[in-house]
């Protein structure tokens, strides 16, 4: 009968103390005054309760559903009352608390509805996974994977052989044993169900040699089954760890499951004979799984045997049972001796994955003796079942070389003990290789959660990056079109003839001329002469005169300045809106240097020079014409071209010493209340604007020129878009200023520095937020009429 | 009722480190018992000295390095190197030459590297090279075999022999025995000079019957032991038998070659301390080889080793270098010879 059976390597053979419990038949299960269920009694995730505190439940009644694929029902093991659903300490080695289900048993044990498959033949397969599913049912061999999960293995595997793990190696622990033997009917019957979802070709029973009575009675059971010539009952020699999954699979079959893999990747699913019998009550009566055949031994306690319990029973209640001794009571462990875990208190519940309680004795059990030197002996070597150097992963877990220990495959190590139980020098090398693989595995997580930040970090740079490249290329694109802009212009100043180099240049050069021709109507208007002529000439020579050069811009400027009125500078900087977007600053700047050369601004309507375009004379060159301005005040060769010039070019920042220059260039030209050629075309810029509203808030209530010439422009300039409210506002201000100003004009204040933080004369502080309201407001609009202007061309 | 938290495994089979070393030296008895039949007292003396010696130096280390001495010195690591230098020194071997031998194996070879289960080569062998280097005469006069040793009157007795390693011990009026020396059979084939290995054999001057018979004696007592040893899975038989094996095949072929210029197999089996240094030294765990595989390659090359040096060597007997020279060489095959662990695929 038997076939020819191979065997793992290593093992040991320890005490067996297993005749102790089989003495007496399995007890029936006893009622404790509450069961503590656990929520999490299962690998996968935890159940969600579906009572809550205070409902009445009844026996087989499910109390949690599974969450998600790989979790596990939860139901009630007796009728009663939901008394709490809160943290309770869990019988785990961690000692922690999960939500568990507290009930307390009214004693009525009343049944819920139950719902048999009794032709499960006929169902079909996806139904009867569900139906274990829902009795909750996990591997009561101690891992406790839900079985439902595990009975649908993936569609390409070919599963070809069936084992029910009977083998139960470790010491002490006889629960599969008794079950075998009083019900083996069951554990058939559920090898008959579990055979008809997978459809191997072979079921093997895998039992030790030790368990004769119980290979007996399966036999007995079999051959009433009718697969009967698929199934074979194999008696294996007594070896710890035989009852591991991956080792009885090696003896049965000779096969090994491959590193990191499961037993269905090689055709084989494994289940415990506990499981087949849980699954066959599942299907054949309808009944979850509500109690287990659980173990208690040791000397501690004077009886020691099986008993039936209802899963969430508290220990105490079982040890009471079994007349445990509390003076002796020294270890208890849920589990064998060799891979079982000691528990902290005996108000632990029983859970669905609890085989035994090892009730023991100081003397049974001794403290763990003192660890000696390692004397490379290598009978750990030896002893292991899955073949590793026992003595290395000691000595990398020690000088903590985790890489190193991962490499001789340290999580191959099923922590069965063997090592450490042959170990002469009594090392705790199991313990070691926990300590190794719980290092692992923090080191594991930080990584992970450093590469996550790594990648933010990363993906913010990027972004950052981006957005400087973006606001890089504007700003070049900017610039680009500001320099072909000035190419042309240069080009055409040396041809001495207009050279449009395009459409666009073109739209500029007009809206130039329009504001020249705008600055030097104003001028004709403040000064009631008749500027118009050399407004008109401006306007025509604008038209039809190539760009000054610099020179003669400087030249005209300084004229400019040493006629205009202080409180006109910004009509000619008003028209020098470059097209490239002058920044208020440079408008300003523009302005100032304009009024700060020559006042004769206006006498000196720059005959051909169309506005210079917005890149013109360099800070170099300004700064030379404003000394020049302030050292030769009555020339009166500045053109308003040039002052537009000036103006229109781009300013770049002035240095203290050219403010302060300026500053007393304003304040010396006082009398040079002088308008530029009134701008044409486009209208004042912003700061323009505001600089002489400023001026004219300070100084007398006439000098509001900006206004009036705002609204000259504003009546003038083609293509502009409506003016705003604002300017509307500042236009009617000012007109009304004009006429009063003009009679001051010559005998004007100071005008106040533009760009002066602070007015040489006080201004109210609501003026200067106005002001500087006004400012921004106008600038804003001046851009988008340029950006405007720009996108009609 | 408190209850003790402690993590699996629970169970373990009770001995320690100690039991281990205890059933060693148990083993040397049967060897010992020849040693002592055929060369009197010597043997036995020397390991009591060296026992002494040993222990006293192993608390001076202990103390210098804080470790709590009984814990320490009940593995008997220390009584165990002593019983083998013991056993590998000549039986008149002088008080002296037993001590720095112990007390180097001990502090230097021993302690130096970490105390036990740390040292990389062998304390006892260590030992034995340091004075066979240092002290070639009083190491290679063994003493003649003297046919029930321990009768009274035939040979040394007790006290000669005591006298004879310790000097000093004056007993007043008592004539000092004078010991008849003998090469060992070893020594005496190395240094046979243009005669051929026949008439080695049949000259009695050089080497007498008696003489072979009692090492070869000895040899199978510690070939004895050693098998009980294995039987008890102290170690396995790897070590030995490919040790023997190398160097049996080793000798078979150079003598089938030539028999007059090489000695043959049994010679280097059994003559020497060859059986002593295949059970008892060269299994020693802590500095052999590990896996099974790489004790093969560890006890072949022990083997060949012997044969080497002991033909074409300065030294008439080389176990211990031999053992001493492969123990520089046992991390090497350690790293190359791991066993492949179950549901991996070979590799390399």
């Amino acid at each position: 009968m038997n076939k020819h059976l191979h065997t793992f390597h290593g093992g040991i053979h320890p005490p067996e103390n297993k005749v102790q419990s089989t003495q007496t038949p399995i007890e029936p299960a006893l009622l404790p005054d509450k069961l503590i269920l656990p929520l999490q009694q299962h690998i996968g995730q935890q159940a969600q309760p579906l009572i809550s505190v205070g409902e009445r439940v009844l026996k087989g009644q499910m109390i949690a559903a599974a969450v998600g694929y790989v979790s596990a029902a939860v139901h009630a093991p007796t009728s009663g009352t939901v008394t709490a659903i809160e943290p309770r300490t869990l019988p785990h080695p961690s000692g922690l608390s999960e939500q568990c289900i507290i009930i307390e048993p009214d004693g009525q044990e009343q049944w819920t509805d139950l719902t048999p498959l009794t032709n499960y033949q006929q169902v079909a397969k996806e139904t009867l996974l569900q139906h274990i599913s829902n009795a909750g049912i996990t591997g009561l061999g101690g891992a406790g994977f839900p079985t439902s999960v595990k009975l649908n293995p993936s569609q390409d595997l070919n599963i070809d052989t069936l084992i029910l793990n009977a083998a139960e190696c470790e010491p002490y622990i006889t629960a599969d044993d008794m079950l075998m033997r009083e019900r083996a009917e069951e554990v058939i019957q559920g090898l008959h169900i579990i055979a008809h979802i997978l459809q191997p070709s072979q079921c093997l029973i895998g039992i030790e040699n030790n368990k004769p009575e119980a290979v007996d009675a399966l036999q007995q059971a079999i051959e009433s089954s009718h697969l009967k010539d698929q199934i074979r009952v194999l008696s294996i020699p007594t070896k710890y760890p035989s009852g591991g999954e991956k080792q009885l699979i090696q003896i049965l079959t000779n096969r090994e499951v491959p590193n990191g893999g499961i037993p269905a990747d090689i055709g084989i699913v494994c289940h415990n004979v506990g499981t087949a019998v849980a699954v066959s009550r599942a299907i054949s009566k309808g009944e979850p799984l509500i109690s287990r055949i659980t173990t208690i031994t040791g000397e501690a306690v004077k009886r020691q045997g099986n008993i039936e319990v209802l899963l969430g029973t508290p220990i105490e209640a079982l040890l009471t049972h079994f007349e445990v001794q509390q003076d002796q009571l020294h270890r208890v462990i849920m589990g064998g001796p060799m891979m079982g875990f000691t528990l902290d208190s005996v108000q632990l519940p029983v859970v669905k994955a609890s085989n035994c309680i090892l009730a023991t004795t100081r003397k049974e059990l001794p403290d763990p003796a003192p660890e000696q030197a390692c004397i490379r002996c290598g009978m750990c070597a030896e002893a292991c079942p899955a073949t590793l150097l026992p003595q290395q992963l000691y000595w990398f877990s020690k000088s903590r070389e985790f890489d190193k220990a991962l490499s001789h495959n340290l999580l191959d190590c099923i922590e069965c003990g063997a090592c450490s139980y042959v170990c002469p020098s009594n090392i705790p090398l199991v313990q070691y290789y926990r300590f190794a693989k719980g290092e692992i595995r923090i080191e594991e997580h930080e990584r992970t959660a450093s590469d996550h930040a790594r990648q933010r970090f990363e993906a913010r740079q990027a972004r950052l990056d981006q957005e400087e490249a973006d606001k890089e290329a504007k700003r070049k694109a900017r610039a680009d079109v500001a320099a072909a802009a000035k190419k042309e212009k240069a080009a055409a100043q040396d041809n001495g003839e207009k050279k449009p180099v395009d459409a666009k240049a073109a739209v500029v050069q007009a809206a130039l001329e329009r504001a020249k021709a705008r600055k030097a109507q104003k001028a004709a208007e403040a000064k009631g002469s008749t500027d118009t002529p050399a407004a008109d000439t401006t306007e025509k020579e604008k038209q039809s005169a190539p760009a000054m050069s610099a020179v003669e811009r400087a030249k005209a400027r300084k004229a400019a300045n040493a006629a205009k009125q202080p409180n006109d500078s910004e009509t000619a900087s008003e028209g020098e809106k470059k097209t490239g977007g002058l920044s208020a600053l440079e408008k300003a700047k523009a302005k100032r240097a304009q009024s700060s050369t020559a006042p004769n601004a206006e006498d000196q309507a720059t005959p051909a020079s169309e506005k210079p375009q917005a890149k013109g004379l360099s800070a170099l060159e300004r700064a030379k014409a404003k000394r020049a301005a302030n050292g030769d005040e009555q020339t009166a060769e500045v053109s308003t071209d040039a002052g537009s010039g000036t103006q229109a070019k781009p300013v770049k920042a002035l240095s203290t010493l050219e403010k302060a220059k300026a500053k007393r260039a304003q304040a010396a030209a006082q009398d040079s209340g002088e308008t530029d050629a009134p701008a044409e075309g486009k209208p004042l810029s912003a700061i323009e604007r505001a600089k002489a509203k400023r001026a004219e808030t300070v100084q007398t209530p006439a000098e509001k020129t900006t206004p009036a010439s705002n609204t000259d422009e504003s009546a003038e300039t083609a293509n502009k878009k409506p003016m705003s409210a604002l300017e509307r506002a500042k236009a009617k201000r000012a007109e009304a200023a004009t006429q009063s100003e003009s009679a001051d004009t010559e005998t004007s204040e100071p005008v106040t520095e533009p760009l002066e933080e602070k007015p040489a004369a006080p201004m109210s502080a609501l003026d200067r937020a106005k002001a500087k309201r006004a400012e921004k407001a106008a600038s804003q609009a001046a851009d988008d009429s340029t950006a405007d202007t720009e996108k009609r061309d | 009722m408190a209850l003790l938290r402690v993590s699996s495994p629970h169970l373990s089979r009770r001995g320690n480190t100690g039991d281990v070393m205890l059933l060693v030296i148990m083993a040397t008895l049967p060897g010992l018992a020849m040693l002592t039949w055929f060369f009197g007292w010597g043997h036995l003396i020397n390991i009591v000295w060296a026992s002494l010696v040993a222990v006293a130096c192993e608390s001076l280390t202990l103390l210098l390095r804080r470790r709590p001495l009984a814990f320490y010195l009940t593995d008997y690591s220390a009584i165990l190197t002593a019983v083998l230098l013991g056993l590998s020194l000549p039986s008149l071997a002088p008080w002296w030459l037993t001590l720095i031998a112990t007390g180097f194996a001990i502090i230097v070879a021993k302690h130096l590297y970490g105390g036990m289960g740390q040292n990389p080569f062998n304390p006892a062998m260590i030992g034995y090279a340091l004075v066979l280097i240092a002290f070639p005469l009083e190491m290679t006069s063994w003493l003649a075999p003297q046919t029930l040793a321990i009768a009274p009157g035939q040979a040394m007795g007790f006290f000669d022999t005591l006298q004879a390693i310790f000097p000093f011990i004056a007993q007043a009026g008592a004539e000092g025995f004078d010991a008849v020396t003998m090469a060992t059979p070893l020594d005496a084939f190395k240094h046979k000079g243009a005669i051929t290995s026949e008439e080695f054999w049949a000259s009695e001057l050089v080497i007498s019957p008696e003489s072979w018979k009692a090492w070869q004696l000895v040899s199978l007592g510690f070939m004895v032991g050693g098998a009980y040893l294995i039987y008890r899975k102290i170690f396995t038989w790897h070590i030995p038998v490919s040790m023997l094996a190398a160097l049996t095949l080793l000798s078979l072929l150079f003598w089938a070659t030539d028999p007059s210029n090489y000695a043959f197999p049994e010679l280097h089996l059994l003559g020497g301390a060859t059986m002593l240094g295949a059970f008892f030294i060269a299994t020693d765990p802590v500095t052999a080889a590990t896996s099974v595989k790489g004790k093969l390659y560890y006890g072949a090359g022990i083997g060949i080793l012997i044969y080497l040096i002991r033909t074409w060597g300065n030294y008439p007997d080389a176990v211990a270098f031999a053992v001493l020279l492969m123990n520089f060489v046992a991390p090497l095959i350690d790293h190359y010879t791991q066993p492949r662990t179950y549901g991996h695929k070979s590799t390399k």
